[in-house]
């Protein structure tokens, strides 16, 4: 079935998802004018990546997905043998990454791109070997071997000096690397180096059967398992043609909402302490922890894995456990509301949060941030809004908005979506349809296609996916959100204080995982 | 200020009892903690390294500090430093990119130290397993004392292999074995 977007001249192949994603093909000469075509339509680039298919008799194929008003667009680019791509970073700048990350697992360059440094390549593998190719064989073992020295953009100046932190944090936080240029406690510039926990997963992926790697697509980024895992079975769903039963679909965003709104009840307790308000963190921990038992309780699971799997969900709590669920609602909603009147009054606290790391709604824009970080710098984008799919086309959501881009913008963010999600779960709890749980997913007997898109809690959350004939996984893309994120934080902390960093750094949290792979 | 306290009065107090010590050796609380002062001479100072975890055991390890499991009121706090920690919980598949600062900060963490791999992955490679870019379960770069399974394992599991180790204690030893520093399994073709 053919679709066509607003502002984007390109006849696109539907593809039987849940949410509108079509796909093209393009020659080199349009690969860049369609980038163009998107950023002046307003669009945003959701991912970037490449594949292999030197196996199916095809060569390495370079991929960009898009966001437009009327949905996804996946374009595709056959790629000549090492010619490379035309480099997007001009039009879209979160694209940069994207194109040294896949350069270095993959081997295509992004061609006239500004920086070519290796990105989650440490130098620890083989030269010239890479890991997604179809052809590459296990790399040999090299123990002694260091990371290479990653070559930091250096600022010189009177007085400037550098702070080296990392990998290992002094916290109980992910790995990775933060170079700040500072003089005297003001940061003039923060550059990442990330890549530590790099533990190849979309190769991983390959090695996995299509039914069973859902687990694997659940531990992308633990704090979004339901995200993820849901994202991975829309797409496995959309290339088998799998109809999954509306119970399903409503226990999925049940649990979805529920992951929402735990990462937002453990952020809002961890950033009143790093403003050294260690009552928010007692209060708010003490609330996450009621809110995972429950969890627990009516999932199996204190963070919900793999109760997403294809074809629906594995579990179906009873009546009385729903309304425990949404009685539970009412008793956090009138502890979020105590709390945030006690954030709100609080002189201490309000002097740090407001106006500290900020991202203007402008610059947001042309970083493309997104997400929940984003929706804090008045972009307006939410895919359970934009595009609703079921159920969310009934529940009505309202996207929660902020314009200061501040530190305070992301907490108000994070209040006004608790308690947006508190409404979703009670009506969830208390409307979900009777039936099945589970559909039976038979893998297509020929090459297929699919494609995910969640709006997971920290931003949109996008699995592309391709099978052979034989219903294997040639490829499996995941991408997360903190991707275009981590470049903008960068921009947030210029002109800060050191000491801010933390605070700065929690109102984002972004996963170090779910970019590494 | 009024709104806080009255806040703190109405929640009282949460914390639950800790869990005992397994079956096997279940030896009370306090003993437990005369145990801890003797080895370490200290309360318990935990270094937390995730060497490539998908940061869910990270969630739950951050759960132990929530009022419901009051870590510190057992005297064990997590510390900023390896030089200043008694114990190095670990988590994840040591990515190949993390060996080099795990085995860092092993070496920077004074005698007798403690290991503890925490999560399937740590004790097994979990759904990751062994490959070019990952070098499977902790034990296979440093030596591991106590393993706690589970993805992630719950608090309470977390508290109780936490004890588990404390009790064990360990003969200390001055160098990294010469397994930690061999060649890297050959990952299955």
């Amino acid at each position: 079935m053919a679709m066509r977007f607003s502002g984007l001249d390109l006849d696109l192949d539907a593809l039987p998802a849940e949410l509108p994603i079509g796909r093209a093909c393009v020659d080199a000469g349009s690969w860049s004018a369609c980038a163009r075509a998107v950023a002046a339509a307003g669009g945003r680039l959701v991912s970037m990546w490449g594949s292999d298919r030197h196996d199916a008799g095809s060569g390495f194929v370079a991929h960009a997905a898009y966001a437009l008003l009327d949905g996804l667009a996946w374009v595709e680019l056959v790629l000549d043998e090492d010619a490379g791509w035309p480099d997007l970073a001009g039009t879209f700048p979160n694209a940069a990454r994207l194109q040294r990350a896949t350069a270095d697992l993959l081997g295509i360059a992004a061609r006239g791109a500004r920086d070519t440094r290796p990105w989650l390549d440490h130098g620890l593998w083989p030269a010239g070997w890479h890991p997604l190719r179809h052809d590459a064989v296990p790399a040999p073992a090299a123990p002694d071997k260091l990371p290479d020295d990653y070559p930091f953009v250096r600022v010189d100046g009177d007085g400037v000096h550098e702070i080296a932190v990392g990998p290992v944090h002094a916290g109980i936080i992910e790995p990775g690397h933060f170079r700040f240029s500072v003089v005297g406690e003001k940061v003039l510039r923060l550059e990442e180096h990330l890549g530590y926990v790099h533990k190849g997963i979309e190769r991983r992926f390959t090695e996995l059967p299509a039914l069973e790697a859902f687990r694997l697509a659940g531990r992308v980024s633990g704090d979004s398992t339901v995200a993820y895992a849901w994202a991975y079975c829309m797409a496995l769903e959309s290339a088998g043609g799998c109809q999954v039963p509306a119970r399903a679909r409503w226990m999925r965003a049940l649990m979805l909402e529920r992951e929402r709104i735990a990462n937002h009840l453990g952020d809002l307790g961890a950033l009143g302490n790093d403003a050294a308000l260690a009552f928010a963190l007692a209060q708010f921990s003490r609330l996450r922890e009621d809110w995972q038992r429950a969890s627990k309780t009516a999932f199996g699971h204190r963070l919900m894995m793999d109760g997403v799997v294809p074809g629906g969900v594995a579990v179906d709590p009873d009546a009385a456990v729903l309304d425990a669920l949404a009685r539970q609602c009412d008793a956090i909603e009138t502890e979020l509301r105590t709390l945030r009147a006690v954030f709100d009054e609080h002189a201490g606290l309000q002097d740090r949060f407001i106006g500290t790391g900020r991202v203007t709604p402008a610059l947001a824009a042309q970083l493309g941030l997104t997400g929940l970080a984003g929706r804090a710098s008045a972009l307006c984008a939410d895919l359970r809004c934009d595009y609703p799919w079921a159920p969310f086309d009934q529940l009505q959501v309202t996207m929660a908005t902020q314009r200061n881009g501040d530190v305070a913008a992301r907490v108000a963010v994070r209040f006004d979506e608790v308690l947006e999600s508190l409404r979703l779960i009670r009506r969830l709890c208390t409307g979900l349809p009777s039936g099945a749980v589970r559909a039976d997913l038979r893998l297509p007997s020929r090459e297929a296609i699919g494609a995910g898109w969640v709006e997971g809690w920290r931003g949109e959350i996008f699995v592309a996916l391709e099978l052979d004939a034989a219903g294997r996984i040639r490829r499996c893309h995941a991408h997360d959100p903190s991707w275009h994120n981590w470049p903008v934080l960068e921009h947030a902390v210029i002109g800060n204080i050191v000491p801010d960093f933390p605070l700065i750094n929690k109102s984002f949290n972004l996963s170090y995982s779910g970019h590494d792979l | 200020m009024l709104k806080i306290l009255r806040q703190i009065a109405r929640t009282g107090i949460v914390t639950e009892p800790p869990p005992q010590a397994p079956a096997a050796d279940d030896a009370p609380l306090q003993r437990i903690q005369r145990e801890l002062l003797d080895i370490l001479g200290q309360a318990l100072a935990i270094r937390q390294v995730d060497a490539g975890s998908c940061n869910g055991c990270e969630l739950e390890i951050h759960a132990l500090g929530n009022p419901y499991y009051n870590l510190e009121g057992l005297g064990i706090r997590f510390v900023a430093s390896p030089r200043h920690a008694d114990l190095l919980l670990v988590t994840g598949p040591v990515s190949r990119h993390m060996r080099e600062a795990l085995l860092r900060t092993y070496e920077a963490t004074p005698e007798p130290r403690l290991v503890v791999a925490v999560g399937d992955c740590a004790c097994s490679g979990g759904v990751f397993g062994e490959n070019y870019a990952s070098c499977g379960r902790v034990a296979n770069v440093l030596p591991v004392d106590v393993e706690i399974t589970g993805c992630p394992p719950e608090p309470v599991e977390l508290l109780r292999g936490i004890l588990r180790a404390v009790q064990r204690g360990r003969k200390p030893s001055t160098t990294i074995p010469a397994h930690a520093t061999a060649p890297l399994p050959t990952p299955p073709a």
